[in-house]
């Protein structure tokens, strides 16, 4: 007997289908339902209760803390402002000399940190025309551990280097190079994203990626009900500043019974849009949380093409969500990760060279956009292009504000 | 039983086209069962499947954005359709949509007069790149798999270079109508998406297109290219062809995304994949020659049915790339064994031999048939 025809033609589309059943079997071990009015107890995702890779609740207690601390120095200059703490003695590094700095940048490759990168270049023109800093070379890593160890390793080597500014790619990849860094005697500042070492000369960051955490899920549920839904939309994983973003989150929601649902979406609005159609079609979806503003445009839209009521929403307070939000009259908060800090890291080589202490770790205040602060924050920002961050504080920086509404990127 | 003589003496002297030896029912049979058709009772499937698992998404609306949000992904489907029948690949796709993408985003910006020509504009861009991709991979014998891998990072570097790899400003809203508006108040189905209206327009123009000399001269090539050009066929300006087409719908599928999304480098990332994989799942044989283009575009709706019932059925999306691999491997080796099936009689093929044997004993041959 031949084949049958039928079967062939069966087969066919049986495969698609074997495919389809394989991965539905999976679901059920891997991912227990996360549906709409579950038990959050039975939520995927690690117990938030004790401490994960990315969950360390002493941190959480500190930067929860630290969002009502008392910031030293002047309210009108927030770059230069600090939660008082140890500090590094620099009077060995002090120099009238024209400083070589040397920045191992992790990346240009988001708008948040194109506009740090462009407030950081207008510094270091006022720098230079102080004479504080004579060349800034920079080694732009593209997000990758390996080309940022290489670049941190050239500087050491043959860069000639006066000061590092080392922002790490990640975590735990990049320690052994600041580590090695340090070993120059040279001073060394990290900004941004941290490592496990506290060699370095200080390291500047905002509060960090739980106190977004704090504030972004203390509004979403505030302004929800218990059970409602809430889709979380992340970057991408592994980065400590983001992870720590949605632990922090997570276990909020957890703790207030909202329905919390995690999606990576590497910032790219036409995954956003599909996931946030698909998930209007599930059930309702009543409130959006971000971990950066990235596309949020994207998901506001996902909600006016299915017709449906727009959600609670935490973005960032990028220029393009708060145009949507004032645009659109959503209730809406814009988290943020202070963008200044990228002219802090400047601002601190010039105090080493003048010899003065500055904090071993420089955590920068970070409050939020609320609603009643929206207003003014466009206002100033008025003709910023959308990529641009509302705090990016370069207001009295040469070339403001010419050169952030151009942004090219130097 | 008179006047037919004429016609029915010749009938059993040479069988029909094996395509039209059934009746309308037999060969509309024959068609589902071969590659190229089953995707569309997969398709069918499916749906039932998603609508079953969530009774929302029969809603008309639903429908509608799920297709509207389809159509680019169809579209690139459409355009890969012509360079795989060919022969080739086109890996370039992706890259085209995301420099297309960015190009409109950092041209267009805030002026609604620029709309128009930088929309000319993208589509020369478009063409030319699938011109280069031809002329490289048939003149210089450059294996297209190299060619277009080559393109996707040359244009991929030329949009980093453009973007610093982040977001720009999304052009102005008339420009991303195209791909976001709708018409309202359309019975049945609530509304129909522009981007749905486009697909249909390519598809019917997609499906002309291969009954013209065009398409036949493209599948022979992709049959055989050796007889096709000794048949006197340009293969060269043909495959040169279909690379333009499939960049031109690259470059439709960016306008589209546009509207749809908005700017951002990634959008398009991985779209040759999804584009190559809708494609086989269509039916259509890798190494060319054979598959219908409509399969290939009922492919893509299938792909995105499929993923979206792994969504309904809270399937991790991480999973979504083995999906979409595991289905590649399997359709491509159902494809090549499946067109044997239904379209071929396969009795005029394996009856011959086997009735030949006994009933002509041909006394004294030692050769024989084999």
């Amino acid at each position: 007997m031949r084949k049958s025809p039928l079967l062939r033609g069966a087969v066919v589309s049986a495969a698609a289908l074997l495919v389809l059943a394989a991965c539905s079997t999976d679901d059920s071990v891997d991912d227990p339902a996360p549906d709409a009015g579950a038990d959050p107890e039975t939520s995927e995702s690690a117990d938030a209760s004790a401490d994960t890779e990315w969950f360390v609740q002493a941190d959480f207690d500190e930067q929860d803390a630290q969002r009502s601390a008392t910031f030293e120095g002047d309210d009108a200059t927030p770059w230069l402002q600090y939660i008082d703490g140890p500090m590094t003695d620099t009077k060995k590094y002090a120099t009238q000399e024209a400083q070589k700095v040397c920045f191992a940048n992790a990346s240009i490759s988001n708008p948040w940190r194109q506009t740090g990168w462009i407030t950081m270049n207008q510094q270091l023109k006022a720098l230079q025309d102080s004479k504080v800093i004579g060349e800034m070379e920079t080694r732009d890593a593209q997000d990758d551990d390996n080309t940022q160890i290489a670049d941190i390793d050239y500087f050491i080597a043959e860069g000639n280097c006066d000061v590092f500014i080392i922002s790490p790619n990640s975590t735990a990849a990049m320690t052994p190079a600041v580590e090695r860094a340090c070993e120059t005697g040279k001073p060394v500042i990290v900004f941004d994203r941290g490592v496990n070492t506290d060699c370095y000369t200080s390291f500047i960051h905002p509060i960090g990626g739980y106190a977004w955490g704090i504030d972004t899920a203390n509004f979403l549920s505030e302004n929800l009900e218990e059970g409602d839904k809430v889709v979380a939309l992340r970057i991408l994983p592994g980065v400590d500043v983001l992870e720590t973003r949605w632990a922090a989150a997570e276990k909020i929601f957890k703790d207030n019974g909202i329905d919390a649902v995690d999606y990576f979406t590497g910032a790219d609005p036409s995954k956003i849009k599909q996931i946030i159609s698909d998930e209007l079609v599930k059930g309702d979806v009543k409130g959006i949380w971000m971990d950066a503003g990235d596309g949020a445009v994207a998901a506001i839209e996902a909600f006016e093409d299915a017709g449906v009521d727009l959600p609670v929403m935490t973005g960032e307070d990028e220029m393009s969500f708060l145009r949507k939000w004032e645009e659109t009259g959503l209730t809406g908060l814009a988290p943020v990760y202070s963008n200044f800090q990228w002219r802090t890291t400047l601002l601190a080589v010039e105090k080493i060279v003048k010899g003065e202490a500055i904090p071993s770790e420089w955590v920068l205040p970070q409050v939020p956009i609320t609603e009643d602060e929206r207003a003014d924050f466009l206002e100033e920002n008025d003709g910023m292009p959308d990529g641009h961050y509302a705090k990016f504080g370069g207001e009295d920086l040469p070339g403001y504000p010419q050169v952030w509404q151009d942004r090219k990127i130097p | 039983m008179s006047t037919p003589v004429t016609t029915s003496t010749p009938a059993p002297a040479r069988a029909a086209i094996p395509a039209h030896q059934r009746g309308l029912g037999g060969r509309l049979l024959a068609a589902i069962l071969t590659p190229g058709g089953a995707v569309f009772v997969l398709a069918a499937v499916l749906l039932i499947a998603t609508i079953q698992a969530n009774p929302n998404f029969g809603d008309p609306g639903v429908v509608m954005l799920f297709l509207g949000r389809t159509a680019p992904i169809a579209i690139a489907a459409i355009g890969q359709y012509y360079v795989i029948v060919s022969g080739e690949f086109d890996l370039s796709m992706g890259a085209v949509i995301g420099t297309q993408v960015v190009l409109a985003g950092n041209m267009i910006g805030e002026d609604p007069d620029k709309v128009v020509p930088v929309t000319v504009l993208m589509l020369l861009v478009g063409a030319a790149v699938g011109f280069v991709n031809g002329v490289v991979t048939t003149l210089l014998r450059v294996p297209s798999f190299i060619v277009t891998l080559g393109m996707m990072l040359a244009l991929g570097g030329l949009v980093s270079y453009l973007t610093g790899g982040a977001a720009t400003g999304n052009p102005v809203d008339e420009f991303r109508e195209i791909g976001r508006g709708r018409f309202e108040n359309v019975p049945l189905v609530e509304f129909l998406p522009y981007p749905l209206l486009i697909l249909v327009v390519l598809a019917i123009v997609a499906s002309w297109l291969m009954r013209r000399p065009f398409g036949r001269n493209l599948l022979a090539v992709g049959d055989n290219p050796e007889s096709a050009e000794r048949s006197g066929t340009s293969v060269w300006w043909l495959k040169t062809r279909a690379f333009m087409i499939s960049s031109l719908a690259a470059s439709v599928s960016g306008i589209l995304l546009v509207g749809y999304a908005g700017v951002h480098p990634s959008v398009g990332d991985g779209y040759e994949f999804t584009a190559i994989t809708a494609v086989v799942l269509g039916g259509v044989l890798l190494g060319g020659g054979r598959g219908w283009v409509l399969s290939a575009a009922a492919g893509a709706i299938a792909l995105e049915l499929l993923f979206t019932l792994l969504t309904v059925k809270e399937v991790e999306s991480t999973w979504r790339d083995t999906v979409q691999g595991v289905i590649i491997i399997l359709a491509v080796a159902v494809a090549a064994r499946g067109w044997q099936a239904g379209r071929r009689p396969r009795g005029s093929a394996r009856q011959a031999p086997s009735t030949r044997i006994p009933t002509t004993p041909t006394p004294g041959t030692t050769n024989g048939d084999n």
